[in-house]
């Protein structure tokens, strides 16, 4: 079978879907569905289709983005859109789809929108969500509304034209419209990818590596599994683009191993890939051939950095080594290697199909494109988001994330992982570009957005990535196997109320040593939560060293639980649920917490039925 | 032991930077890389014992004890901390009565903290198995627990 003959039928199979007699039950079974529940509420509609004697098929989707809505289903009757139902149980499935499929009301009260052509009365579309209105998908076009399994529905919506429309060009013409995008790694560092390209490009070798790398070691970033377990095609012809490119034969992605959901549907794509001539020898009747290989990490941030990665892929400690000689000259197993984050592979068959000129029309004047974020934190709507590059923090925070959780205040965003920093409320109106984020002392990083309110405290965030680094740093360079560990002493110290004045400096001073004297980014950027939180938020630091207080309540050591006597009901739930006994009082008698034996896990605060509110948290004592 | 850690090994003969596939595998089968598995797979790959030992140790996936019949991650990601999964893990401590890294002495219980499950919109979670449990809080973690002890195993 060739392409067109592919095409064809692809296109006929995802048009009888859409326009299917028997109704089509959707369901949004990406790792975050399937953790809200979505695979109990599957096999509810299973049950209860059978029960009410109605044929339906089910379909499994990736992640449309708004997480904190799943489980998410999507109902779609005789050819019309279908219609998203958000925080669905096993317990409304019954009645909804009696009230849908059979009596012909779609719910409009339960409904979140609609999504295909057409209109289903009462319901606005899916994408005039107040969350997905000021998005702009590129990378995200597929994510929630293909099969991924389906390698039929890929290309039934445009997909493999990308690799079609390059292997017609000269490999330079493919790196020039690349180039003409602008597009630059998504991974991290920003380094524009035809660059990287072209020097790999340029060097004659029989054997080059092209690698995916989908190893997401940020915590508080899960853009990439989104997009592999949503879309893993667009990744997979975007390793095709790029092998094609830079005349690379062998292709690796490496992943995580907590990811099993999507190292599943890769391997599943690769083999459709293969059943089509996409991937192997003489790929679609071409001269270019290319081999794709799964390498599951096996957990080590420090990963993330090229070098370390190849280190890792051919089995070694993950260790970064000095460059040069850089990987696109001397990689795998010693020859030319490429490494490309999964966003940026992601991101490349849109570019082919659609050019660079009209990639590089969004985003901002050094930034190009559309770029996807986590949204997390304390935010209200928390999930997967993608918008042109250069938008304004507050726009994403406020009009996309729809404001702060429980209407706190906002404090600051943490943007860039371990290596990013933290950008004060003050600075809401800056855009989201690699430059502005890196002036504000932060980096875009692969692209986690952390919003923090005024119940966190800065210096425990800085405490917590420090930790996190001191912990990966792979012990190669002193300044940053033992200054991370010196700081993280310091930020305890100071968490603790036992931090001296001149702390501050030593932090600034040990951090600049840190930042200069590493070999790898991981200690380049290990301080930059320090440093961006000492910048923008000194006085918090100085509160907790002079005042012994911790002005967020969240350093254990500086803060105390009580009982208010005037609140307190008696009730003896905070007694019961202590758990180091520290609580004593009589059944509707004034409970006391005893100050001497309490572990401060909060748990009393947690219980303490909100009609009453009678457990307090104090700070600002000595100590 | 040996045979089983000689016949994983069989596939991967001959191929060039398997090590971690190869280590992967032996603890997808033994749940854990013991001292026997490391000499095996060294005479095998005509390695030093000491080179997989170094690769072992550098990477957090790798045990080296026997893990319990239920393995529980707190995940302590960003969005996570945040969310309290700090107060989580120490709620988890108390229940299990161990601490990460260790399994309970009637072996139904392991606990890890892991760096990011990659489901930080549903933070903070918790990890039974192959389980996620979405938006726990210290009461919620209790009963998750709970569902997984087996009555003769409880004290």
């Amino acid at each position: 079978m060739d392409f067109v003959e592919i095409r064809e039928k692809a296109v006929a199979k995802w048009e009888a879907l859409q326009s299917s007699e028997t109704p089509v039950i959707y369901l949004g079974a990406a790792t975050c569905g399937r953790a809200a529940g979505i695979e109990e509420v599957a096999e509810e509609i299973r049950t209860t289709s059978k029960e009410l004697n109605l044929n339906i098929s089910l379909v499994e989707v990736g992640c449309i983005g708004p997480c904190f809505l799943e489980p998410l289903v999507y109902i779609q009757k005789n050819g019309s859109p279908s219609v998203c139902y958000g925080k669905i149980t096993p317990g409304k499935i019954k009645k909804l789809l009696e009230d849908y499929l059979i009596n012909n009301d779609p719910r409009p009260d339960l409904a979140l929108g609609t999504l295909g052509d057409g209109r289903v009365s009462g319901i606005p579309g899916l994408f005039e969500h107040p969350m997905l209105r000021h998005q702009t998908r590129l990378v995200l076009r597929n994510c929630g509304i293909i099969d991924p399994g389906q390698i039929d529905h890929y290309i039934a919506r445009d997909g493999y034209l990308g690799i079609k429309k390059a292997l017609e060009m000269r490999s330079s013409e493919v790196i020039d419209i690349i180039k003409a995008s602008g597009i630059r790694g998504r991974g991290g560092a920003g380094f524009p990818t035809w660059k990287k390209w072209e020097i790999c490009h340029n060097v004659q070798s029989d054997d080059k590596y092209l690698i995916c790398n989908a190893d997401e070691g940020d915590p508080g970033a899960f853009m990439n599994r989104s997009l592999l377990e949503g879309d893993p095609h667009a990744v997979l012809e975007g390793l095709l683009i790029g092998a094609y490119a830079i005349g690379a034969n062998h292709g690796y992605i490496y992943i995580r191993a907590e990811y099993p959901l999507a190292i599943k549907r890769l391997e599943h794509a690769l083999s459709q890939m293969k059943s089509y001539n996409l991937l192997g020898n003489n790929i679609l009747g071409s001269d270019f051939s290319f081999d794709i290989k799964i390498k599951q990490g096996a957990g080590a941030f420090v990963c993330g950095e090229e070098t370390a990665l190849i280190a890792s892929v051919v089995g070694k400690r993950g260790m970064p080594m000095p460059r040069p000689p850089f990987p696109a000259i001397s990689g795998v197993w010693g020859k030319p290697t490429i490494i490309n984050n999964v966003e940026t592979l992601g991101t490349l068959a849109t570019i082919m199909r659609k050019g660079g000129e009209w990639f590089a029309g969004f985003g901002s004047e050094s930034s190009k494109g559309t770029k996807t974020f986590s949204l997390v934190g304390k935010v209200k709507q928390t999930g997967l988001i993608e918008v042109p590059l250069g938008t304004p923090l507050k726009k994403i925070i406020f009009d996309i994330g729809g404001g702060i959780a429980d209407d706190k205040k906002f404090k600051a965003v943490q943007t860039g992982g371990p290596s990013g920093g933290c950008i004060p409320a003050e600075l809401s109106s800056l855009p989201v570009d690699y430059e502005s984020l890196m002036s504000a002392g932060s980096i875009m990083g692969s692209g986690g957005i952390i919003v923090l309110d005024e119940e966190t405290c800065v210096v425990d965030i800085a405490s917590y990535f420090l930790s996190f680094i001191q912990a990966e740093s792979c012990g190669k360079c002193s300044p940053c196997r033992i200054g991370t560990k010196v700081m993280l002493d310091i930020l305890e110290r100071i968490k603790s109320g036992k931090g001296e004045i001149t702390d501050i400096d030593k932090l600034s001073s040990l951090a600049e040593t840190i930042k200069n004297a590493s070999l790898c980014g991981l200690g380049q950027t290990a301080p930059n939560s320090v440093l961006s939180t000492l910048r923008y938020f000194r006085s918090e630091y100085e509160a907790h060293i002079i005042d012994k207080s911790c002005p967020a309540l969240v350093c254990k050591d500086l803060i105390k639980y009580a009982i208010s006597e005037e609140k307190c009901a008696g009730c003896g739930l905070c007694r019961k649920k202590c758990p180091a006994d520290a609580i004593t009082g009589k059944k509707k008698n004034l409970h006391i917490i005893n100050e001497s034996i309490c572990v401060k896990c909060g748990i009393c605060y947690q219980v303490c039925p909100s009609k009453y509110g009678a457990v307090e948290k104090t700070t600002g004592f000595l100590i | 032991m040996k045979n089983i850690i000689k016949d994983i090994i069989k596939p991967y003969q001959g191929e060039k930077g398997s090590l971690i596939p190869i280590l992967q595998a032996v603890q997808e089968e033994t749940g854990f890389i013991s001292e026997n598995a490391i000499s095996t797979i060294a005479q095998n790959l005509n390695m030093s014992e000491h080179e997989i030992y170094g690769v072992v140790t550098f990477y957090t996936q790798f045990r080296y004890t026997k893990p319990g019949d239920h393995m529980v991650k707190v995940c302590l990601g960003t969005a996570c901390h945040v969310r309290g999964g700090e107060q989580l893990l120490d709620r988890t401590e108390n229940i299990l009565n161990i601490k990460p890294g260790q399994t309970t002495l009637d072996s139904s219980f392991s606990l890890e903290r892991v760096a990011c499950m990659g489901c930080c919109a549903l933070a903070p979670v918790v990890v039974v198995d192959n389980k996620i449990y979405p938006n726990v809080t210290g009461p919620k973690v209790e009963k998750i627990i709970s569902k997984y002890s087996s009555p003769d195993k409880k004290e």
